[in-house]
């Protein structure tokens, strides 16, 4: 019996992992959030462009944009424009944990909104960004 | 039998000493190897999340104004205010200055002045020194290490503490401790 014990709790293991694993995408949620707080339809294409779009700043890099750091293609890992240090895939269909952490999610448009374009970014913004994020 | 025992307990009972926490002498060698999971999931992720023992509360106050979060060397590390100040209070309650176990700790707060507060550890004068003979080429021109602030890209166990020169491994460039 002993023997088998092992194999067992592997079994049992691997059995309940999907379980353990499922972690909801926030987008709608987030996006319900933002109209609360005024803003109105998403468009992904809108999303796509203000992706895209790149922003003077006084300091170096001169030049920036969301792709500074999470590269061009979002299926793929970026870097960090700065210290190098591999940013997991933005595309939700390759990485199954984007976008299921409010707080993350809060927290990194803050950092990055205001570093990248110097303010925050409205709601819209951040709907219609997360809605092209998510058709990827 | 008596004698052997009782000479036995006389040399065990400093030895335990020695061994405690905070009463030992010989202290460990690195930094105490501390983790918080709020802390790493802030401060951790441009960067491996330094040890609060790798600098003085004073420091780390300075590090952790909302206005100094907000430009941290040149990038964005804004935090809400509850968890700022959760890890405000980690990483002073346990910084150098309150060390006294850990030698690298001591030595970091030995080499500043009391009203220095560096917002470096690299600017750290012991550090600082440590690190002075590496040639630019092994950092600042290696495209894998790219500054000295990356402690755990040559000091391959950095995040238990541990800053030995014998484990140091700097990519692109082996067995540093054969070269010199
Ligand atoms: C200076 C580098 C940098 C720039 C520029 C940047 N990001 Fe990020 N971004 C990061 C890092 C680092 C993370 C966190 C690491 C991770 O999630 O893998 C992150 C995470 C995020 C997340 C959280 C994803 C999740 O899983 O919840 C969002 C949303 C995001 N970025 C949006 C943006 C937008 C929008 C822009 C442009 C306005 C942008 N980023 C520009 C570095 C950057
Ligand atoms: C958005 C990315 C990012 C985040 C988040 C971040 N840092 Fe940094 N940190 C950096 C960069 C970039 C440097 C400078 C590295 C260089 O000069 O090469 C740095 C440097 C430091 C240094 C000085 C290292 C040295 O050179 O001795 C300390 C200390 C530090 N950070 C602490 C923190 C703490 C505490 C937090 C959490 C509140 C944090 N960092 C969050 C990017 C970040
Ligand atoms: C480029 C690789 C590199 C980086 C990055 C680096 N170190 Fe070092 N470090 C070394 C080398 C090499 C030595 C040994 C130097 C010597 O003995 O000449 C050393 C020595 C040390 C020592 C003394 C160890 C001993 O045995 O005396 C300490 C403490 C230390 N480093 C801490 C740090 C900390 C903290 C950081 C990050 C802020 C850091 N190092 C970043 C390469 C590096």
């Amino acid at each position: 019996m002993k023997r088998y014990a092992g194999t067992i709790a592997m079994a049992a293991m691997i059995l309940t992992m999907p379980l353990a694993q499922a972690a909801d995408n926030l987008v709608p949620q987030m996006q319900a959030q933002y109209q609360s707080e005024g803003a109105g339809d998403f468009s992904a294409e809108r999303g796509q462009q203000f992706w895209r779009q790149k922003h003077q700043a006084e300091k170096e890099p001169f030049t920036r944009s969301c792709e500074s750091c999470h590269g061009t293609d979002l299926r793929q890992p970026g870097e960090h424009q700065r210290t190098g240090k591999v940013i997991e895939a933005m595309a939700p269909s390759v990485n199954a944990e984007r976008f299921t952490d409010a707080k993350k999610i809060k927290k990194w448009f803050r950092r990055n909104c205001k570093w990248t374009i110097g303010r925050e970014c409205t709601p819209q913004e951040k709907g219609d960004v997360l809605a092209w994020l998510n058709t990827l | 039998m008596k004698r052997l025992i009782l000479l036995l307990t006389l040399l065990a009972v400093p030895t335990s000493l020695l061994a405690h926490p905070i009463l030992g002498f010989p202290r460990h060698r690195g930094v105490e190897p501390l983790t918080n999971p709020l802390y790493s999931e802030s401060c951790g992720e441009c960067h491996f999340a330094y040890q609060p023992g790798l600098l003085p509360a004073r420091s780390w106050k300075k590090l952790m104004a909302p206005a100094a979060l907000e430009d941290h060397f040149g990038e964005n590390a804004e935090l809400d205010e509850e968890d700022r100040l959760a890890i405000l209070k980690f990483l002073t309650s346990n910084a150098a200055d309150t060390t006294w176990h850990y030698k690298r700790s001591i030595k970091i707060t030995r080499s500043l002045a009391e009203d220095e507060a560096p917002l470096r550890i690299t600017e750290v004068p012991y550090i600082k020194k440590k690190h002075s003979h590496i040639p630019r080429w092994a950092v600042q021109d290696n495209r894998k290490v790219r500054s000295l602030s990356y402690c755990n890209r040559c000091h391959t166990r950095a995040d238990k503490g541990a800053f030995v020169r014998a484990e140091v491994d700097i990519p692109g460039y082996r067995n540093w401790a054969d070269l010199f």
